[in-house]
């Protein structure tokens, strides 16, 4: 849209005091009023308000604008907001430009009043000379195949399987062990319920067998999986070899494991009797626990500033669970721990009752670990420091249980690859964010829940399986989902071929392919990059890392991000 | 019928709303007070990334507002309930606000022309701001229409305020309407989702916090409202008392909270996050200012905490202690904290206190629960039909509950509930649509 007269509308935003309270809004709206192009400018209390929305919206028609650019806040939450308003006014959503004159500028020069004025309206001046150069973008509509992907068959694979399937999807669960139920396969029993996890699995697996909707490979892996949202291409390793599959949309469900000691620590795997937590819930379950009078518990084990850094959220529950039961059969049990974490209605029952039914609670510290020998009578001896009472005491036992935390599964790194998805620095799987979005991933169509995101129980694990479901659920029932406009071109004759944008792309969307040059009798095949403008997120690393400037981004051109530094590096008086 | 409703616009019902929506569904938001946003909207920053509460909330609000498919009725109640899942009727009752929505332009001139203005305390700030008798809850409300409190108007107490009042004067676009009446609205949908989140026990009943005695004991709700740079003191850290920056600052945890004896034994879950932000927000503001934290066990159990805490105490050098304490008053309204370390009693002096108080179901939780006709417990909390398969399906079938209001939860948990009984919704409404046709097509 170059062609025609320029009519710039610029709104400046107060933010209440966010802004206003430090920037002269007013002043950098005169400001703006003269500034080449801009034929309208207004000031907003707050501009993504009902009514700040509506002033644009009449703005636009009132002074006939074809660029509009707002000053204000941060385009991460707000820019969807103003370009959607820009559209119902009729303008294409690329001819708007965000100007960030909160973060970056009121926010950060709260003593120098005049100074952020000055900086705000060279901001602004940047911002309107980049306007001018916007040209309107088309987003690409592409179809969704109506089925989904749910990676793991525990009961948050499941759930979120049962859920979809029920919506009417086209469900693949694979599973990489033989058997369907995950995590709750190995447990003894659970604390919300008196039903056994045995119960519980096989009513979820006859649900998820007896459904036709669902498609399950057990003792199956993943292979291979390319391609975007609503229309992934995935390859599932089986006994009967591999299996090629459709799915618009992906779900992770692959659970967590449990850490596991290191030998000689607290004397396990040195002692008989030094067992881990998820030892004991197999010993219980196969009922193979030997008579025991007195067993103690250590919470922490390898947790909260040890070899991992996080509380595991789960483990008090787990522990006092099996303490209690332990308790009912008459057994002395005596908890060492660094704050009992049970919080919520349930768990601090729970923590009453085993504090009711006589076990002993002991916290100690990290400056003070315990530590496990054996006792001159041939029977385990635990030494701790009792912090309440500031002494050192001896305790006699014939178990000690290791309490330790969840970890992430030992592929989850090469099914983060795979999926082009991010695990966070705990090495669980990373959601998009962390308060709203916490069961989608940063990649569309690929979403998240159960224990691969964090630990969490049952209950915790079914909510977020059915969060996830709904999720996945919104482009499977649409049909169809839209490209990211602003996606970067290769120019063919300036590429050289490198090779470097390929390797440097996040989301996998750059490949080389052979181009046939006729120059004159010689006919030459060449390597030229391309770009996928439906996998293309438009982050404009590739732009950066391009050697010879082959790779220009849309809305982020060199001619048009050089006119705003031209004016950045222009002194105004 | 593929509607549903959702009671109550926080952040748990924003969520499912939207994915319902989103999901093709018509949708009809029932909101309590003029506003969506809930308490997530009252906070000044949230854990454990300090993002500005209401700056990540706010979009959300407003997109809801905007959906075509979502109907929203703010500063109104559900009265009545009938019917069957797949065909319920709702009965919601629209209290007048004396604001017409549909003229209104949210300029804020009748606010400022209030002849009580600014003679009220603020409900939305906890009672530290004041409003007048038509206010906006807050700047970002949605929608952003002002409401007239019918308690303090002059037109209502004293049948008159001046010739003409004031604010139906300085409207520009004639959106006062004192003619404006109850309404009561019926609704038919498929299903409904409660999001009703939660209200803070009140730390008077408890005198060993002196709170209402002492005015520099806080709640921890305005504690988020005196930091934030929308609160009434524009985010300057200030005690109530004398208006000083507050030089020693204590926490206080589990006010109310884990006390079997006194009936109320659960945890509310979220505490000791929270209080550590608003420990860490104390350095940010006033970086010399001393913290403390009284805690009984740290509960840094989501992803992330841990490490916010250790930054809590070794970037910011906040001191936590292991005790219970007791609170009392000097002639220069300082606080003398007694505590316990070690067996041994100590005191300390600080310039304010902030209480992290139990969080309950809201106070009239269970009056929507008779409505509703689903079983919640003592306390108020909507009871899970099966805690570990369909935690948020309530004893009603097509009736869910979500987020604080069935349970003590955080911000990601709500949220993720949110969208969780959408997905029930879709497949509640899917199975009874599938067996509709089914009997369709046998007859």
């Amino acid at each position: 849209m170059r062609e025609g007269e320029l009519r710039i509308g610029v709104f400046v935003c107060h933010c209440g005091v966010n802004i206003g309270g430090i920037v002269d809004v007013e002043a950098v709206v005169e400001y703006a009023k003269a500034l080449p192009g801009v034929v309208h400018a207004e000031r907003n209390l707050y501009t993504c308000s009902s009514e700040g929305l509506s002033r644009i919206r009449a703005a636009i028609k009132e002074h006939n604008l074809n660029r509009v650019v707002v000053a204000a806040c941060t385009p991460r939450t707000h820019a969807p907001l103003f370009q959607k308003v820009c559209e119902e006014a009729g303008l294409n959503k690329y001819l708007f430009e965000f100007v960030n004159i909160r973060e970056q500028c009121s926010w950060v020069h709260t003593h120098e009043k005049e100074r952020a004025t000055r900086k705000a309206m060279d901001l602004v001046r940047m911002a309107v000379a980049k306007a001018a150069l916007l040209e309107p973008q088309e987003e690409l509509s592409f179809e969704v195949t109506p089925s989904a992907l749910v990676i793991g068959g525990g009961v948050a694979g499941m759930t979120a399987a049962l859920n979809l399937a029920s919506q009417g999807f086209d469900v693949y669960l694979v599973e990489r062990e033989k058997e369907l139920g995950g995590r709750l396969r190995t447990l003894a029993s659970l604390y919300q319920t008196e039903e056994t996890p045995e119960k519980i699995i096989q009513k979820l697996v006859k649900e998820v067998e007896g459904n036709k909707k669902i498609q399950v490979f057990q003792g199956a892996t993943i292979k291979s999986v390319s391609g975007y949202i609503g229309n992934y291409d995935v390859l599932v390793s089986t006994e009967g070899g591999d299996i090629a599959l459709k799915a618009g949309v992906i779900i992770v469900a692959t659970g967590a494991s449990v850490y596991e000691p290191p030998t000689g620590l607290y004397g396990y795997r040195k002692y008989e009797n030094v067992i881990t937590l998820a030892e004991l819930e197999q010993r219980l379950k196969e009922g193979q626990l030997p008579e025991v009078r007195d067993v103690v518990f250590i919470h922490c084990v390898g947790a909260r500033g040890q070899d991992k850094s996080y509380c595991s959220r789960i483990c008090c529950a787990a522990s006092i669970k099996n303490a209690l039961r332990l308790r009912r059969r008459g057994v002395n049990v005596t908890i060492l721990h660094r704050g009992v974490t049970m919080p919520g209605l349930e768990k601090e029952r729970l923590y009453n009752e085993a504090r009711g039914r006589g076990v002993i609670f002991v916290r100690y510290e990290l400056e003070r670990l315990p530590s496990v020998q054996r006792s001159e009578n041939g029977r385990l001896e635990v030494t701790f420091y009792h912090e309440d009472l500031s002494v050192e005491l001896k305790l006699e036992t014939d178990m000690v249980v290791l309490v330790t935390p969840m970890v992430p599964n030992d592929d989850a790194k090469e099914l983060s690859t795979m999926l082009k998805v991010s695990l966070g620095a705990d090495g669980f799987f990373l959601e998009a964010h962390v308060k709203l979005r916490p069961v989608d991933f940063a990649t569309d169509g690929i979403f998240l829940c159960g224990a691969a995101h964090f630990p969490k129980d049952v209950a915790e694990s079914v909510a977020q399986a059915l969060s996830a479901a709904a999720r996945a659920s919104i482009p499977l029932s649409r049909g169809y989902v839209v490209a990211e406009a602003i996606s970067s071109v290769v120019d063919e004759k300036r590429c050289i071929g490198c090779g470097r944008c390929v390797e440097i792309c996040p989301y996998g969307a750059i490949a080389l392919r052979d181009v046939t040059l006729q120059l004159g009798e010689v006919v030459l095949v060449t390597k030229k990059s391309h770009i996928n403008p439906v996998l293309c997120k438009g982050c404009g690393t590739c732009v950066a890392v391009c050697p010879v400037g082959a790779i220009d981004q849309r809305n982020f051109t060199f001619e048009q991000i050089i006119a705003a530094l031209r004016e950045a590096t222009t002194t105004v008086t | 019928m593929r509607s549903a409703l959702v009671i109550g616009g926080g952040v748990a019902g924003i969520q499912a709303a939207l994915d319902l929506a989103e999901r093709g569904l018509q949708v009809y938001l029932v909101e309590k007070s003029p506003t969506i946003g809930g308490r997530m909207a009252q906070l000044d920053k949230t854990f454990p990334t300090n993002d500005c509460s209401i700056c990540i909330l706010a979009p959300k609000m407003i997109e809801c507002f905007r959906h075509p498919n979502i109907t929203l009725f703010s500063y109104s109640e559900v009265i009545g309930v009938e019917g069957v899942a797949g065909d319920f009727r709702v009965r919601v009752l629209k209290k007048p606000r004396y604001v017409d929505e549909g003229k209104c332009t949210g300029c804020g001139a009748c606010i400022e022309a209030c002849r009580l203005r600014g003679r009220f305390p603020n409900e939305f700030d906890e009672g530290l701001g004041r409003r007048g008798a038509i206010y906006f809850p807050f700047m970002q409300a949605v929608p952003r229409v002002p409401v007239v409190d019918k308690r303090h108007c002059l037109l209502f107490t004293k049948g008159k305020c001046g010739k003409q009042p004031a604010c139906k004067e300085a409207c520009e676009v004639g959106a006062i309407d004192f003619e404006q009446r109850e309404e009561v609205i019926e609704l038919k949908v498929g299903a409904i989702i409660v999001a009703t989140g939660f209200d803070p026990l009140d730390p008077s009943v408890l005198r060993e916090y002196g709170y209402g005695r002492f005015e520099n004991v806080i709640t921890a709700l305005q504690y988020e409202r005196l930091i934030c740079a929308s609160g009434p003191t524009r985010g300057h850290l200030q005690r109530p008392s004398d208006g000083k920056e507050p030089k020693r600052i204590a926490f206080i945890h589990c006010v109310g909270s884990r006390n079997p004896r006194a009936g109320r034994y659960y945890c509310s879950a979220v505490c000791c996050m929270h209080s550590t932000k608003e420990a860490i927000l104390v350095k940010e503001h006033c970086p010399d200012a001393e913290v403390f934290v009284f805690y009984r066990d740290m509960r840094a159990f989501g992803k992330g905490f841990t490490e916010y805490i250790e930054r809590a105490k070794s970037e910011y050098g906040i001191k936590y202690i292991k005790s219970d304490v007791l609170i009392e008053e000097n002639e220069e309204h300082n606080l003398m904290i007694k505590y316990d370390e070690r067996g041994r009693q100590r005191r300390l002096e600080v310039d304010m206190a902030v209480l992290s108080t139990l969080l309950m179901p809201r106070k009239d939780a269970k009056e929507l629960a008779a409505v509703l006709g689903v079983k919640t417990d003592e306390f108020g909390f909507f009871e899970p039909a099966d805690e570990l398969l369909r935690p948020l399906d309530t004893s009603v079938p097509g009736i869910f509950a979500v987020g604080f209001c069935r349970r003590p939860m955080d911000i990601p948990e709500s949220v993720a509930e949110g969208s969780a009984a959408a997905a029930r919704v879709a497949e509640l409404l899917g199975s009874l649509e599938a067996r509709g046709e089914e009997r369709g097509s046998e007859e």
